[in-house]
């Protein structure tokens, strides 16, 4: 328990806030949803024009202010980059595209299981294949290559544009710069100061305790490490009690709030978000984490999921409560292909460890 | 055994440091530059029942794990 003191903590509450926020006006299993809230803020700078889901959330404002100023606290605020950014910023488009297939980041997949959406039941199964397929790869070698320091104002911009952001979706309508839905999942949010307070002290936690929804999967099967799994657990058991407490929690595979029952795409879209977010080295939220503590890398990966959410609804890719589009499953199968062939070119056969004279070990591949 | 995962995002650190300590069960020394990695592998190297010691030097972490 020691060590996994904090990660619990964090994951009640995530858990907990995650069924405040519903309460304060959210989508029902979507108090947190980085995915889906990526989407709405693509749609609230006019990258796309789905009126339904246009809203630039304060969660993910949040979020990366939060873990920004952690960092800065904690001395662990590092600007770096230059880990294969056009490749992340590939893989993030395709797991966002994968991920608005089945409705939902990882982090979402557990609180709508913590909804009673057996639908999201798919998707988790589908993830931990796509984690497993991921893994595969790691074990042959398969690196992005290693990171470089950056001027530490580099690290500055994504948390100024975040204020810039702030002011402009505190402004409201007044300035006709955004866009707010009027109906519509992008309609439905809690109020901008408590969102903003709730994504600041998600993104403060997580920047400590590394919360990371692919990450305990994928440790779990590769070193049988309990660590980041164990947070995982603990915002599906606090979501679970906090939904029942609250009524939202509902049974069943019909009729669930934004979500579809097509349980095959539900688990290709999972699966393939599992197995982008595998190579990419963690899950959205994680990925936004890192974006606030200096990593460039992650900052691309971001701006991948921004460009492919803002794809997804102007080519009518993302499932909806309908179900799955047609344009959306080509998309994921693409999808696929394209992260098999960076799996595969991306494999390292000179990390794989030899015995050199001296002892020591080289890890850099040309 | 010196392992150099400067550079490196996890998992790809408590990796090399996995593939390290199968060839080399007695111990290895690892070279990490961001504290993730060197939480992830003290981690690893506990579980994994090594004797782990860390020292820092210019921003990186030399991390000693032996039985």
């Amino acid at each position: 328990m020691g060590e996994k003191k904090w990660i619990i903590i964090n994951g009640i509450i995530v858990g907990l806030i995650s069924v405040m926020l519903v309460y304060f006006g959210n989508p029902v299993n979507m108090g947190i949803c980085i995915v889906c809230f990526i989407r709405d803020i693509a749609g609230g700078l006019g990258l796309h024009r789905a009126e339904v889901v246009q809203y630039v959330r304060p969660e993910i404002i949040g979020i990366v202010l939060g873990a920004f100023l952690m960092a800065l606290g904690k001395k662990e605020y590092n600007a770096r980059g230059g880990s294969s950014p056009f490749t992340r910023f590939v893989l993030g488009f395709i797991v966002i595209i994968g991920a608005l297939m089945f409705l939902g980041c990882p982090l979402r997949m557990v609180l709508r299981l913590a909804g009673g959406d057996l639908n999201a039941l798919f998707g988790l199964f589908g993830f931990i294949a796509g984690i497993a397929l991921g893994i595969v790869f790691l074990n042959k070698g398969f690196t992005l290559k290693r990171t470089y320091s950056l001027n530490r104002y580099e690290g500055y911009l994504l948390p100024f544009v975040n204020v810039v952001l702030l002011i402009l979706v505190i402004a409201g309508t007044a300035t006709g710069i955004l866009f707010f839905s009027k109906t519509g999942p992008g309609s439905q949010h809690a109020p901008i100061i408590i969102a903003l307070v709730a994504g600041l002290i998600v993104g403060g936690f997580a920047q400590r305790t590394r919360l990371c929804m692919v990450g305990g999967i994928r440790d779990l099967i590769m070193f049988k490490d309990w660590y980041l799994i164990s947070g995982f657990i603990a915002i599906f058991v606090t979501a679970f009690i906090g939904n029942a407490a609250f009524g939202y929690f509902k049974f069943g595979f019909a009729g669930q709030p934004v979500a579809h029952t097509d349980g095959l795409w539900n688990f290709l879209g999972m699966a393939l978000a599992g197995f982008g977010s595998v190579l990419l080295g963690g899950c959205p939220l994680r990925q936004l984490i890192l974006s606030g503590e200096g990593n460039i890398d992650s900052v691309i990966t971001v701006m991948g999921m921004v460009v492919g959410a803002a794809f997804a609804h102007n080519f009518k890719l993302a499932a909806s409560a309908k179900g799955p589009t047609p344009n959306g499953k080509i998309a994921v199968i693409l999808g696929f292909i394209i992260a098999f062939a960076i799996a595969y070119l991306n494999i390292d056969k000179s990390v794989n460890i030899k015995m050199k004279g001296d002892g020591k070990i080289e890890t850099y591949g040309n | 055994m010196e392992i150099d995962a400067r550079g490196r995002a996890c998992p790809e650190p408590v990796l090399l440091t996995k593939k390290g300590v199968e060839n080399s069960p007695q111990g290895v020394k690892v070279i990490v530059d961001n504290v993730t990695a060197r939480e992830n592998v003290k981690r690893f190297g506990k579980n994994a029942g090594y004797k782990v010691e860390v020292e820092e030097k210019n921003g990186e972490y030399i991390l000693t794990l032996s039985k």
